[in-house]
């Protein structure tokens, strides 16, 4: 199997969100890769969207750890994991299992994730392991298990095609899972499916939707409680479906009395989506972060699948809830016990059965009685000294957590702190005692969990570099040296899978959903050549869908509804926060950025973080376009760039969550996050909080772009990757006297020659330096924003560009404008220019004309919003 | 009425107006009397000519046939010696007089010599014809030339020297090089332009006295001792209007002749043109506004009634390789801001000053081809605030409904 087309080719899985593509691998023999999408794998068919196909940019060895430290020192492995032992060791010693903690990630494989939570759980005797996809999918999990009880994705990926109604509710899908989205227009194309979206935001996702419902934030329960009432009052119920669930009755009482004015939408658009959802069989309800990340995610769960319960619309080609999640595994973290409530194979910890079954099959010498801390309440604890030593695997909670201020700090007062990750330059890992050198993505062997269930294998096409060693084989390491050798003698991911799959046998025989038995006695060279394999995997059953037949896994087999009433989110507004801020990801960017970062091309879609604010609220705070703008409230603080649209409610902000200490430090935005969480997923609140707005005025705004990587000290800055170089955006509240000394100083260039514009009265200032004849850095000051066309002097560090000082390409040379196709790097410019001047009327056409879109076509909605703004101001001209 | 038009001076000056009037197909009938041995030639362009870069007969304008087709009397290499204003009469050397109904001064400027020791010595020249352009010539590669005064003039005749090889050391009183033209910083980058081609550059050098042997000047001594040995030494440290025929005719003078906005002197049937005249306390030493005169006077002598106004002017040192290219005022005065582009990489420098959003002045250096650009919008008083930031970079870098 690894032999594809060429003996050369590795087929993998591709690292970002949890659609799962495959992806084939070209190593060039010199470090780096080509990839494809892999045409065979069920996931995408090989399409991959935009950050998929530049993975090849990200792997360079560039800011990579390479050796284990100690307190910043490079050390041996020996000296560095005695040291992590002996220090969990005696931790526990002194203070009990519960003082050690693990925080890990959808980062990790199965096999990682498998042992890790062996170790924490069956070994040291805590549940304080929690992973990343706590801030991720935990109220679905939660929600699943109200609903069907246990964490069952119900349908698969066909679905998607087979529907004629798709919603998305509070899921961006052309940006955040782009594969699937291009499925779904896909089979629209052919099939003439309807697309309703429901986000309090006009999403790239919205376009060429046939409804758009700007629900306000925290609507959710409310209008899908005003759905299921619709659904009893139009005589859609499915009574014979009935048979199979409880609590109807409770559930359509509750949603009847249920106010629709908190969603916010008019009774018309509301009743224009009921009657659409009734009147369509086969309906898909899609859902992901604007439903997961809230204080009442998991009842916006149970809101979405009431209905379907309701509808009998379950299990079956074409219909059902489908949750879609954030990260490459979040599914498996969930399968294998990644999550502090869960015990492994979807087994309970709070069950004492499971509980038995596992560490007898472990032959564990304890195991923890109920649910150790999620991650809100795991890094309250290491704040309030409770947690002694942490251990946090390919996650950056200093950037990523709620109360992000509060976090980093923690990490900081925490006694003992290990980081394992592939670079040592991130939030997190500059607060580490310990940094270990772990394998990236590239160079991992392993499996992973996509979001309808389907496991991949992942597989290695990149030497290991440095000391750099896998996951599961630092934790394994780190298991024997504190005593439990036979436990954790792993030699391969293949003899970790096979335990795992023989774990899930006895899941499945307690009668959980979770079991690939089948997989149990793969061989070495089976597992190699595993191929994406749906589970369940055993003898009762193979892959496909679940529920149809009404069997659920609640005691009983029944599925339940919820009765259900909306609750605000808990920040409420006031005079002093009037701003209801929601956070979420840009297409080209992941997580905090430390892979995405590293491409040049990625990084020219939004190469700076930014607030979008509507125009009436810019207005009335005197915000311009292209201001800085301060966020602030109770937890943090925020200097952002304004965007304004007025795809944004009134009222409400949105900002990116991807810029961290490294890119922007002023744009940590979960700094502003409160530390609120779901009842009873343990989710933060992530888009919900408020804060005041107002315009920063700053003493000097900058623009910079440099050959080399540039660190700035000033008030504001953030800093990107670009063609050759960087880009950076600068501001300060003071004024700088000898801009010359700070530009050298800033881009270490002091010998430099050096071009200058000044013009004093004005408080312009342009400084271009160059070395051997090509530029090395320029640096534009202003007194307000600055005004240069930042995509084309991205391009010319590194060339002799000399007049990249005019800031400008010549009136004779066109400016491509921001990058808008990732994949050909085509500019709005050129794509708006080609649309007048070669008479443009589709995606197609402009495919074919310059290519954009016409590879991943993660672009393709903002391609058919061009299109759309182009033609409106011709109409209304 | 036929009338008797008489022009003393065969400059550039002249040479316009009688375009002028042979395209307006005027009857007067013209006598030119110049003392240089020869008709109108493009005194401009003798800097190319010492550079070796054109020849005398290409910057000729106005020859023998010219002068012949529109019945032009001319009186070459003859100097005038007096003007009978009562009798109307111009009286020349050979003891010929001519009458006049209008006489034309356009006798130009007489090169300024600072009074020293030494100045009347033989190898002493000033750069104003095309004789001294041909002693420039005439020297041969490894002679050595001092010329005195940093201006336009003596670094086009140091530049045309040194290109035949001479050894030519510059002494300039002011501290930078093209002080009327230049600020400092361009004035710098173009004296280390002029020292790349192996001219000696002395600025705030005083000077004292010229040292010759046996009539000949051999050196120049400045003030500190420095002795500049020469086999020629030029004379560039500026110019004065030649007013001594109209002041020995009683009209009226300042430092050159003062004329009305019609061109005409104290006298209405004499006017005065070109580099001799002083109009509104300015004298002139630039092309344009000359031949702005000689058009003015030309409607005068017509009947029309045009007034001659200053217009703002440029100024461009013709040395190939150190283009640069001045306008206007940039004086550091209160109210006034400046744009400046320093740019060695590209070897240009540019300064413009601002007052009230728009330009009064421009320094442009190395790189002058927009200078026609900036001087427009400088004439014209465009307000230059909606292009400020990309001003300086000229209009290739302006948006295009302001290029």
């Amino acid at each position: 199997m690894k032999d594809v087309s060429s003996p050369c080719e590795i087929r993998s899985t591709c690292p970002y969100c949890g659609v799962g593509c495959g992806v084939i691998l070209r190593p060039d023999g010199m470090g780096g890769l080509t990839l494809r999408g892999d045409p065979d794998h069920p996931a995408n068919y090989g399409r991959l969207c935009s950050k998929g196909s530049a993975l090849g940019e990200t792997v360079s060895l560039e800011g990579r750890v390479l050796a284990p430290q100690v307190n910043g020192q490079e050390t041996d492995w020996d000296s560095a994991l005695d040291l992590v032992a002996s220090r969990f060791r005696d931790t526990i010693a002194a203070h009990g299992p519960d003082s050690v903690a693990f925080y890990v990630s959808g980062q990790l494989l199965n096999e990682d994730y498998y042992v890790a939570n062996k170790l924490m759980k069956g070994f040291i005797g805590s549940a304080n392991i929690d992973t990343n996809s706590r801030l991720c999918m935990a109220s679905t999990v939660a929600g699943h298990k109200r609903a069907f009880g246990t964490d069952t994705v119900p349908g698969t990926y066909e679905d998607l095609e087979e529907a004629d109604l798709i919603v998305l509710v509070g899921s961006n899908l052309a940006w955040c899972h782009p594969v699937l989205y291009q499925r779904i227009l896909a089979a629209r194309k052919e099939r003439g499916a309807k697309l309703v979206v429901i986000d309090p935001r006009r999403t790239s996702s919205c376009d060429g939707a046939e409804m758009h419902l700007a629900i306000a934030p925290g609507g959710d329960v409310a209008l899908f409680n005003g759905l299921l009432a619709a659904i009893a009052r139009q005589g859609a119920v499915d009574h014979d479906f009935l048979a199979h669930v409880e609590g109807f009755d409770a559930a359509l009482a509750a949603a009847e009395a249920q106010r629709l004015a908190p969603t916010g939408l008019s009774q018309d658009e509301m009743q224009a989506f009921f009657d659409l959802w009734i009147g369509t069989e086969k309906v898909v309800t899609i859902f992901s972060q604007g439903v997961n990340q809230s204080s009442s995610g998991t009842d916006k769960v149970n809101a979405i699948t009431n209905c379907h319960l309701a509808t009998g619309r379950i299990g079956k080609p074409g219909l059902g809830p489908f949750s879609v999640t954030g990260q490459p595994n979040a599914m498996g973290g969930r399968e294998v016990g990644g999550l502090a409530n869960m015990l492994a194979c979807h087994l309970d910890l709070e069950n004492a059965t499971h509980r038995t079954a596992v560490q007898g099959f472990w032959d564990a010498p304890t195991i923890p009685q109920g649910a150790g801390l999620k991650a809100v309440d795991m890094f309250r604890a290491v704040g309030e000294g409770r947690i002694k030593a942490l251990w946090i695997i390919h996650t950056n909670p200093a950037v990523s957590m709620p109360d992000a201020d509060a976090v980093r700090a923690a990490i900081a007062g925490c006694d003992f702190v290990v980081v394992s990750d592939i670079t040592g330059e991130t939030d997190t890992a500059r607060l580490a005692d310990v940094l270990l050198p772990a394998s990236a993505w590239a160079e991992k062997e392993g499996t992973v969990t996509n979001s309808d269930r389907t496991i991949s294998r992942q597989r290695a096409a990149l030497p290991v570099p440095g000391q750099a060693r896998a996951d599961w084989d630092i934790l394994a390491d780190v298991g024997r040296r504190m005593g439990w050798t036979s436990a954790f003698d792993f030699q391969s991911t293949a003899e970790i899978f096979r335990e795992y799959a023989a774990l899930s046998g006895i899941a499945g025989a307690l009668g959980r959903d979770f079991d690939i038995s089948g997989l149990a006695d793969l061989s070495d060279s089976d597992y190699e050549a595993l191929a994406p394999t749906r589970w369940p995997v055993s003898a009762g059953k193979q892959g496909g869908r679940f529920f149809a037949d009404g069997k659920f896994f609640h005691d009983g087999g029944k599925a339940k509804m919820l009765a259900l009433s909306q609750r605000a989110p808990v920040s409420a507004l006031d005079t002093e926060h009037p701003f209801r801020l929601n956070t979420g990801r840009l297409r080209d960017q992941w997580h905090t950025m430390t892979r995405t970062a590293r491409s040049p091309r990625l990084s020219a879609h939004r190469p700076e973080p930014f607030v979008e604010i509507h125009p009436e609220d810019a207005a009335r705070l005197g915000i311009g376009a292209s201001d800085l703008v301060r966020l602030k409230n109770a937890t943090g603080s925020a200097i952002l760039r304004a965007r304004i649209t007025s795809a944004q409610r009134p009222g409400e902000l949105f900002a990116p969550m991807h810029w961290t200490g490294e890119t922007g430090p002023t744009a940590r935005i979960d700094a502003l996050v409160p530390a609120v969480t779901d009842p009873v997923s343990g989710q933060p609140e992530s888009k919900a909080a408020t804060v005041s707005a107002a315009k920063v005025e700053a003493a000097w705004y900058g623009f910079a772009i440099s050959a080399r990587a540039l660190a700035p000290r000033c008030d504001y800055w953030t800093v990107a990757r670009a063609g050759s170089g960087w880009r950076a955006e600068l501001a300060g509240f003071s004024e700088i006297a000898d801009w010359e000394a700070e530009a050298r100083r800033l881009f270490d260039c002091p010998g430099a020659e050096m071009q200058s514009v000044t013009d004093v009265a004005r408080g312009l200032t342009r400084l271009a330096f160059h070395e051997d004849g090509r530029l090395v850095a320029a640096l534009f000051i202003a007194r307000e924003p600055v005004a240069v066309m930042r995509d084309y002097l991205a391009h010319l560090p590194g060339t002799e560009a000399p007049e990249a000082i005019s800031g400008r390409p010549p009136a004779d040379q066109p400016d491509p404008g921001p990058v808008l196709c990732s994949c050909f790097s085509v500019g709005v410019n050129t794509i708006l220019d080609a649309i007048e001047t070669q008479g443009l009327r589709s995606v197609d056409e402009i495919g074919r004309a310059l290519q954009a879109g016409t590879n991943c076509g993660s672009c393709k909605p903002e391609l058919a919003a061009l299109l759309e703004r182009f033609t409106t101001r011709h109409a209304a001209e | 009425m036929v009338g008797r038009l008489v022009i003393i001076g065969g400059g550039m000056a002249a040479g316009r107006l009688l375009e002028a009037l042979a395209d307006a197909g005027s009857d007067w009938k013209v006598t030119l009397i110049n003392a240089e041995p020869r008709g109108t030639y493009n005194r401009i362009m003798l800097s190319p000519v010492l550079a070796g870069e054109k020849s005398y007969p290409e910057i000729v304008t106005h020859d023998d046939a010219w002068y012949r087709a529109r019945g032009v009397a001319c009186h070459f290499g003859a100097r005038v010696t007096g003007i009978d204003r009562a009798a109307q009469t111009v009286t020349l050397a050979s003891g010929t007089a001519i009458g006049y109904d209008r006489l034309v001064i356009a006798t130009g400027a007489m090169p300024l010599i600072p009074p020293m020791p030494g100045a009347d010595l033989e190898g002493v020249i000033a750069y104003r014809d095309l004789e001294d352009t041909e002693r420039m010539m005439g020297l041969g590669a490894g002679t050595r030339a001092v010329v005195i005064g940093g201006g336009l003039l003596g670094l086009e005749a140091a530049a045309g020297m040194a290109s035949r090889g001479v050894s030519v050391t510059v002494v300039h009183r002011n501290s930078h090089l093209l002080d009327r033209q230049l600020d400092p910083a361009a004035a710098g980058l173009l004296q280390r332009d002029l020292e790349a081609r192996g001219i000696r550059v002395l600025t705030s050098a005083m000077t004292q006295e010229i040292r010759g042997e046996a009539g000949q000047a051999r050196a120049l001594v400045l003030e500190d001792g420095t002795e500049l040995p020469c086999d020629l030494l030029v004379m560039a440290a500026g110019i004065r209007p030649n007013i001594a025929l109209a002041e020995a005719a009683g009209l009226e003078c300042a430092r050159g002749i003062l004329v009305d906005a019609q061109m005409r002197s104290s006298d209405p049937a004499i006017l005065a043109i070109g580099e001799c005249i002083e109009f509104d306390g300015q004298t002139f030493g630039l092309v344009a506004p000359v031949f702005d005169h000689a058009l003015v006077a030309a409607d005068t002598l017509l009947g029309r009634r045009t007034a001659y106004a200053i217009k703002e002017v440029s100024a461009k040192l013709k040395v190939t390789g150190c283009d640069l290219f001045s306008a206007g005022d940039f004086a550091d005065l209160p109210g006034r801001h400046e744009i400046v582009l320093n740019d060695p990489l590209r070897r240009r420098y540019r300064r413009l000053v601002i007052e009230n959003d728009r330009i009064i002045g421009i320094v442009l250096y190395g790189d002058t081809a927009d200078g026609t650009w900036f001087f427009n919008m400088m004439r014209d008083g465009t307000e230059i605030a909606p292009l400020r930031d990309t001003l300086i970079f000229g209009p290739a870098y302006q948006p295009e409904q302001a290029a």
